[in-house]
């Protein structure tokens, strides 16, 4: 199946991936590839066949309601690529 | 020193006529002196290692010591390092030094283990080459300009090289078993949820799962020993005890039923290699397993639903990927769309961002029951066909590439040409089952692997019939020049 | 044209758990920022979500406490978006199995009827974090403190038709989810948030119109107005010939005015799709089974007992039981005042006045429930007077005085009812004013002479320097008036 240019655009919007005019052309071709690989799919017959999310039927198990983990914002906020008073900061949010 | 297994070290070390300052220093050394031509290494740590090992030299005097107490290792750049710093080979993460260890580092840790650095590997584990990483491609110690395989392709090389006697590596789509069988040595897979994600930087969370590799199948088995174990930190990880896998190494493999799927012997697979795979099936034979002929009756869907499957899944998993709290952030963003936007397709390479946008595509409206919904179901399918497979036959072997280590470049073109280097590895973690890769002789100089396919949680029947292999040949012994 | 006004909504509710829904922080309000932000709260590489057993719990005694299926198997979905607030880049939620299905919720109307508004359903999920929107050289600041704080998202089919309808179901929610002790109810803090979604139809019609979204209403005031704002909105609209647009709208209970929120929603594509890194939860019966246990007295079983116990009216009752809180310090004021219907009128007069006029919740009251109840003990034995009893009250409250009858001792408000010292005061006052005594006994009109007989209160209140107790005087000065 082919990808359409705007198709790349949208998703490239969606993923939060800038995309250059070069890069979409590119990309036409080799996400179109990959689609032609999946799409081998199609012919499966699945119908009646209940999806498979995980590998192991296995169930979650559930935690304790107990406080355990301690403050370490310190050692967070030293990765961070700009802080301010505790907090991360990022270019105005326009609600 | 550097051409011996984890048990004789372990040995030696028991038996004091080396200690772990100086294997850790040899071990050092040469990668000092050999990593140039492999780039295995992402991280070395020089200092750490030698503080580790003069620890477990003394944790060894203070008669506290387990197999492990003093045994240099390398662990693939994906599993979080506290203190040290973990890339996953992307520029996102070049400078990210977590401040917790993975579950799987930990118990190394607490077993004595000497970390001796952090290895290359396909940026966040996607590739099939180890040519994607942000810190250049991995050399496989086999051929000049011949890739090792991926993802794991640094923690293969130097193994194959020498460089460290273990390593540990993670496999989604056969990144453990695809470089362990190009470089020549012996890598397992486990059981999903058999060894514990905490830490691991995720590719593909329903996938993923960690495994060994080393030269022999023993040194995996001593490797399951501590790296499996439940986990309260990862909601998929089982709860199931954890046998000795050393215990059942010489078990006798007469009676053994062994399946070979049809389809994976039908597939355009390069004849010599075909004739080595069956020459090792040949050994088992000698060793009293009985052979048939099987069917994996979707096994030709596994390759398209995988390649929905994951990078749904990483598309997902890589949007904390964002320049706000930590990793790569692009020079002054002109507003919160620009940071993101930026952020994002500067520090993520080619291929991360294709299947972040396949993963995108496949999951969006419209496409979502066409692909991902369709990808699941087969996916079930392809469960199915192990399930009944395994009701004939005890394990399952087959090729583990369809060529031997090709040329660096060869490949980096066509994304589809590398994707179906997996067709051999994919369904294996798809079902969830466990496989090895093991040795089993050479193309034009280059080694073969030979995969083994189990039933759920039959690591320790996989690790005995690779080891009995072992005991019968001595492919695991040759090394490169 | 008339119209039918069709309001359906969606309640996030805040589960008072200890830490949050998939890692080990604390969920404490008001900590410093960050310093509640562990690693998986922060979306740090490798680090995993492990479910938090209380919330799961809570979300059961919910659907319990409304009468719903409880879904033996629920599934955690990813909602996918980008905001700095939302450290993974998606919200675990659930979509199509959620942990609480259909139920229904019964609420009391003014006109003393009652409807019965349907519950879709109620699925488990985390909320986000704070954007502060203070001025950082013109950035924004995030605060990841709340990031993970578990919730529930109740989804109510929409039964409501009218203001009055859907704010009293949202009181009754905000009853019921206090009441079974799953959230602290406090709304000014977030702990409850509504989410409008407002339709109008042409009266009679079957067929639904187009509806908008009004976000995040955090008080019932403001959930009144918007509706009514929003009704008129439409009502012009449609009046005019226009068209409604189905989109998101933020209410400004300042202004009271609102606005599109278009530009957010625009081009998202949520991709949701079942989380790999948590299994499908299954619960047991036993599970089930010890979840009802633990269900408290719900706020209708309450009313009734008020009722039953305490002989109250249903008005009274109705008040008195919604609010847990206030119902529980109603029934301490009451195990010490022993009178109810003095103890409800206290309650709900002179003690909800003043929490009012200093906008103080009940947990705050600086009057205890055992305090009110001693003052109560005094006003029914006639120790004290209104006007005493509000004097002691006052001294309460203020903390000055903590114990009702040192207060009453210092300030000698003890009232007199020692018939013999009355009477002697009566006819003393009585014996000073002899031409009003004659005036009353000549008057015939039965509303002049009360007005006669309150002439001589004054002097006898000051005779008794305020302690006389009134009931008394009036009834010694009937006698000997009219003896």
């Amino acid at each position: 199946m082919a990808i359409s240019r705007e198709d790349i655009e949208k998703v490239a919007v969606l993923a939060r991936i800038q995309v250059t005019d070069e890069q979409i052309a590119g990309l036409e071709t080799d996400l179109g590839n990959i689609l032609n690989l999946v799409d081998q799919l199609q012919a499966a017959d699945t119908d009646a066949v209940e999806p498979l999310a995980h590998p192991l039927d296995a169930v979650q198990h559930l935690r304790a309601d107990v406080v355990s983990e301690t403050d370490q914002r310190d050692a967070f906020q030293a990765l961070a690529p700009a802080t301010e008073e505790g907090l991360y900061l990022v270019p105005r949010v326009i609600e | 020193m550097h051409n011996k297994s984890v048990a004789e070290l372990s040995r030696e070390l028991e038996s004091g006529s080396v200690s772990s300052v100086e294997l850790t220093t040899h071990f050092l050394q040469r990668i000092h002196e050999l990593d140039g031509h492999f780039n295995s290494f992402i991280t070395v740590s020089d200092e750490s290692a030698l503080a580790a090992a003069a620890e477990a030299d003394a944790r060894r005097r203070r008669g506290e010591a387990t197999p492990w107490t003093g045994i240099p290792l390398a662990h693939k750049d994906i599993f979080c390092t506290r203190g040290t710093r973990t890339t996953a080979a992307s520029r996102m993460l070049a400078d990210f030094v977590p401040p917790y260890d993975a579950t799987v580092v930990a118990n190394f840790n607490k077993a004595g283990a000497v970390c001796l650095g952090k290895t290359n590997m396909d940026e966040f584990a996607m590739g099939s080459s180890s040519e994607s990483s942000y810190f250049g491609a991995v050399t496989n110690p086999w051929g000049e300009k011949r890739v090792p395989g991926g993802s794991s392709g640094g923690s293969a090389a130097a193994v194959a090289a020498r460089l460290t006697p273990a390593a540990t590596a993670t496999d989604t789509g056969g990144s453990i078993r695809q470089p362990a069988a190009l470089c020549g040595i012996t890598g397992l897979k486990s059981t999903y949820g058999r060894i514990s994600r905490h830490g691991v930087i995720a590719f593909a969370s329903s996938l993923d799962q960690g495994g060994t590799m080393a030269l022999t199948a023993e040194d995996n088995a001593m490797m399951l020993n501590v790296m499996a174990s439940h986990d309260r930190q990862d909601s998929t990880s089982t709860d199931r005890a954890v046998p000795d896998y050393t215990a059942t190494l010489n078990e006798p493999l007469k009676g053994l039923r062994i399946g070979l799927p049809r389809e994976y012997f039908a597939q355009q697979l390069n004849a010599d290699m075909e004739q080595r795979v069956r020459e090792a099936i040949a050994e088992y034979e000698k060793l009293g397993a009985t052979v048939q002929e099987v069917s994996l009756p979707h096994a030709s869907l596994a390759i398209a639903a995988y390649y929905i499957i994951a990078p749904a899944e990483a598309s997902t998993n890589l949007s904390r990927f964002d320049g706000v709290r930590y990793g790569y952030r692009c020079e002054e963003p002109k507003d919160l769309m620009d940071l993101y936007q930026r952020t994002r397709a500067e520090g993520f390479g080619d291929e991360v961002k294709r299947r972040i946008m396949i993963g995108t595509y496949a999951l969006s409206a419209g496409y979502f029951d066409a692909y991902y919904l369709k990808a699941q179901k087969v996916r079930r399918l392809i469960q199915q066909d192990f399930i009944d497979a395994f009701k004939q036959v005890d394990v399952l072997m087959s090729p583990v590439s369809p060529t031997p280590a090709f040329i660096q470049g060869e490949k980096t073109q066509d994304p589809v040409t590398m994707y179906l280097e997996d067709i051999f590895t994919v369904a294996v973690n798809l079902a969830g089952i466990p496989a090895m890769s093991v040795p089993a002789g050479f193309v034009d100089g280059l080694p073969v692997g030979l995969q083994i396919l189990g039933d759920y949680f039959s690591e320790a029947r996989l690790l005995n019939v690779a080891h009995q292999l072992q005991q019968a040949t001595d492919w695991h012994l040759h090394q490169p020049e | 044209m008339q119209w039918d006004v069709v309001i359906g909504l969606e309640i996030h509710v805040q589960l008072a758990t200890q830490t949050k829904i998939f890692s080990g922080s604390s969920t404490a309000y008001g900590a410093a920022p960050n310093t509640q932000a562990s690693a998986v709260d922060l979306a740090m590489p490798g680090t995993l979500p492990v479910l938090n057993e209380q919330a799961v719990r809570y979300a059961v005694m919910f659907g319990l406490a409304i009468d719903a299926e409880i879904n033996r198997r629920s599934v955690f979905d990813r909602k996918n978006y980008f905001y700095p607030d939302l450290p993974k880049g998606y919200q675990t939620t659930q979509l199509d199995h959620p942990v609480v299905g259909a139920g229904h919720l019964d609420v009391d109307l003014a006109d003393g009827t009652s409807k019965r508004v349907r519950i879709h359903h109620a699925h488990l999920e985390e909320d986000a974090g704070k954007s502060l929107h203070e001025d950082f050289h013109g950035m924004t600041g995030i605060d990841l403190n709340r990031a993970g704080t578990p919730l529930i998202e109740v989804v109510t089919e929409p039964d409501m038709n009218s203001a009055e309808e859907a704010v009293g179901f949202a009181r009754k929610l905000h009853s019921l989810v206090t009441s079974l002790g799953i959230c602290d109810g406090d709304m000014s803090q977030g702990s409850l948030r509504f989410d409008v979604n407002i339709s109008l139809k042409p009266k009679g019609s079957t067929v639904l119109g187009t509806r908008t979204e009004t976000k995040n209403l955090n008080s019932f005031r403001f959930m009144e107005q918007a509706i009514a704002h929003e009704v008129e909105r439409q009502m012009d609209l449609l009046e005019d010939g226009g068209r409604i647009v189905q989109e998101t709208r933020l209410y400004n209970g300042d202004t009271g005015e609102s606005r599109s929120m278009r530009s957010k929603e625009e081009a998202n594509d949520y991709r949701y799709f079942p989380c790999p890194d948590l299994l499908p939860v299954v619960l047991s019966e036993e599970f089930i089974e010890d979840a009802r246990q633990r269900l408290p007295e719900l706020p209708d079983a309450r009313k009734a007992r008020f009722v039953e116990q305490y002989g109250l009216n249903d008005y009274d009752a109705s008040q008195l039981s919604t609010d847990a809180r206030l119902a529980s310090y109603f029934e301490e004021v009451v195990r010490r005042g022993k009178d109810a219907k003095l103890s409800a009128n206290w309650v709900q007069g002179e003690l909800s006045a003043r929490l009012n006029a200093d906008e103080k919740s009940i947990q705050e009251s600086p009057v205890s429930g055992s305090q009110l109840g001693d003052l109560i003990v005094r006003v029914a034995d006639n120790t004290l007077s209104s006007a005493g009893a509000r004097k002691v009250f006052d001294a309460l409250w203020s903390g000055t005085h903590q114990d009702v009858d040192t207060i009453i001792a210092d300030q000698g408000l003890k009232q007199v009812s020692d018939t013999g010292a009355l009477e002697q005061m009566v006819d003393e006052v009585l014996a000073n004013l002899p031409d009003q005594v004659t005036q009353y006994r000549a008057e015939t009109d039965a509303n002049k002479r009360k007005r006669l007989l309150g002439g001589f209160m004054g002097p006898l209140m000051k005779a008794s320097k305020g302690q006389g107790n009134p009931k008394l005087f009036t009834e010694i000065l009937r006698s000997k008036l009219e003896g």
